[in-house]
């Protein structure tokens, strides 16, 4: 890597994708807020209620800023936004902030748990399927996931509550971690919403992780390296692996969709005071500063995963990595 | 006999798919004949046990469970359907319009595509719902549209390959519009791959619409319905009473089976043969 080069395609290719990322934020932030100016009605009613005179709904506008015209709001709730000033709950006048501050590490935290055990057990599980594909292993594990994928979360979720918690009582069916839980403690009561996040997250990563891999097998290259007489386990992590880590890492990327879908329904299921259910509760009373500041969050890691996802495939490309 | 071959030759993973889909659909159909109770009708206590006079026990009103569980398939099932097959409309008329006229229409179409892709879709849909309100009309068309990208990107890819051929040439060179391609020359050669997609596009819808109903966000109250009745219920879960577990139950099998179907469609059409 010190030699020069001339002209590297690489470093073009990131900064254009960090462009393409931030530019998607943006996109994404303007349509977070034109979902408020959509509603039907005027919030400033909405908060003040029926029997508001005209003079204090014009008053509470004036306040809000909503006389100002949409582009002057949209920059002023972005300022806000980038400085972690999300707006008051009309719910309860809390600071959005505050509300986000103790939810956000909650639901990370659950997140990263379940991350961290799904994706080494799914590569694994994908990359031995598509090795031994078409043999009884590749079926079991084929079925098994197409079923994994096919059950809705809350019913995963609700069947392990059934059994490893109310029939068994191994782990605690309510998922409240208290004040200042022990990390011990945090994962025993995270374990049940983890351990769904995990089965339904897997099946989804796995099947398209052998996909993946089933690809790269099928390239001629791998026929070459087998004709020469390579050992099996040789051309795996020597001739395959590599070119397959991109499109695996982007699998992984991609998953995190199903991470933050299954978030918001295991938090439900299992009263974990993250993220996921503030956004569900605040959706229910159309709490619109709150609703805005959760979807725009889980967007913004979404899409941040996922530009850092397509730079990382991009630098471990061994085809771009070695340019002629 | 085409047909007796293609069922001797099916895998019993697809086969068992197809007779499950076929009972639901015979149940969601005749459900006004096959439920013993009204689908809002108080016909007992609540949380009654299962047994004697309800199958499978009361729910948090009072409601026969079986009762709901039947309408429940004519509900859940009719309104997923109803959403995939709006999902199917819009998305495949914008990607054939993008393959036929490419140019800018192409552009900005993929374009809107892209960012609405580009965010988890439940998260945008909870947006929308908590923006519109709740309601049967806004949750078929909100979730339609989420799902109508995927159709969009599969019938624009595979519409652009069918463009190309020398007999859609052929066809613009004698002079037909447009809509005539599409209807005669395109449209035929894609509709096997749409139909494993619309397989496919009927579980996402399923599984959204029971996850937000399950959420308290779907369809509206006195409607049995699945995602819904399991909220309902949940609480029975700690002490120790599966009936929660069956609504949810309902909703997995008719995925699981029409994912079997679906896999052995794309298996075939694939051209892997083992």
């Amino acid at each position: 890597m010190t030699e020069p080069r001339k002209r590297h395609p690489l470093g073009r290719m990131i900064v254009q994708r960090l462009a393409i990322g931030v530019f998607t934020l943006f996109i994404i932030s303007v349509l977070v807020f034109l979902a408020v100016s959509l509603l039907p009605g005027d919030i400033a009613q909405q908060i003040l209620g029926q029997s508001a005179t005209p003079e204090t709904v014009a008053a509470m506008r004036r306040d809000l800023g909503l006389d100002q015209p949409l582009i002057t709001r949209y920059f002023h709730w972005i300022g806000g936004v980038l400085q972690g000033d999300f707006g008051k709950s009309l719910a309860n006048g809390r600071p959005v902030a505050d509300l986000l501050a103790t939810r956000l590490p909650n639901t990370l935290f659950l997140a990263a748990y379940a991350a961290v055990i799904a994706v080494p057990l799914s590569v694994l599980l994908g990359l031995l399927s598509a090795m031994w594909r078409g043999s009884w292993f590749d079926r079991g594990v084929n079925t098994l996931s197409l079923t994994a994928i096919s059950f809705p979360e809350f019913f995963i979720a609700y069947i392990l509550m059934y059994w490893l918690s109310v029939q068994w009582g191994w782990f605690p069916s309510m998922a409240d971690p208290g004040s200042n839980p022990s990390l011990m403690d945090l994962v025993q009561k995270a374990f049940l919403p983890a351990m769904t996040l995990v089965l339904v997250v897997s099946a989804h990563m796995l099947r398209m992780t052998r996909a993946a891999v089933v690809n790269v097998l099928g390239a001629p290259y791998i026929a070459m390296a087998r004709l020469k007489g390579v050992s099996k386990w040789r051309i795996i992590t020597r001739h395959a692996l590599p070119n397959a880590l991109a499109p695996i890492i982007n699998v992984i990327a991609l998953n995190v969709a199903w991470l933050i879908t299954g978030v918001v329904i295991v938090e439900v299921v299992f009263v974990y005071p993250g993220l996921g259910q503030l956004m569900v509760d605040s959706v229910t009373n159309r709490d619109m500063p709150v609703v805005q500041a959760c979807a725009l969050i889980f967007a913004a890691v979404y899409i941040c995963i996922n530009i850092l996802a397509d730079v990382l495939a991009i630098a471990t490309n061994p085809r771009l990595l070695h340019p002629r | 006999m085409e047909l007796a071959r293609t069922i001797r030759s099916m895998p019993f993973t697809a086969m068992l798919g197809i007779v499950v889909i076929a009972v639901y659909a015979v149940v969601a159909i005749f459900a006004p004949l096959l439920a013993p109770y009204g689908e809002a009708e108080i016909v007992g206590a609540q949380f009654e046990p299962w047994g004697g006079a309800f199958l499978v026990g009361t729910d948090n009103l009072g409601r026969d469970m079986l009762s709901r569980l039947i309408w429940g398939a004519r509900n859940t099932v009719g309104v997923a359907l109803m959403t995939t097959v709006l999902a199917f409309l819009i998305g495949s008329i914008a990607g054939l319009l993008a393959a036929a006229r490419r140019g800018w229409v192409d552009m900005i179409l993929s374009r809107i595509v892209d960012i609405l892709m580009a965010v988890p879709s439940l998260i945008f849909t909870l947006l929308a719902l908590s923006a519109l309100g709740p309601g049967v009309m806004n949750l078929i068309v909100v979730v339609a549209i989420m799902d109508s990208t995927r159709v969009f990107r599969l019938v624009r890819a595979t519409a652009m390959n069918v463009m190309v051929m020398d007999y859609v040439e052929a066809a613009k060179l004698r002079g037909e519009g447009t809509w005539w391609i599409i209807r005669r020359e395109v449209l035929p050669n894609i509709t096997a791959p749409l139909i494993a997609e619309f397989g496919l596009r009927f579980c996402f819808a399923f599984l959204t619409i029971s996850a937000l109903s399950f959420l308290g966000l779907g369809l509206p109250p006195p409607l049995a319905d699945w995602g819904g009745m399991v909220r309902d219920n949940a609480s029975l879960i700690s002490f120790g009473d599966t009936t929660p577990l069956l609504p949810a139950a309902c909703i997995a099998v008719l995925t699981v089976a029409v994912n079997f179907v679906v896999d052995w469609l794309l298996h075939r059409a694939s051209g892997l043969k083992d």
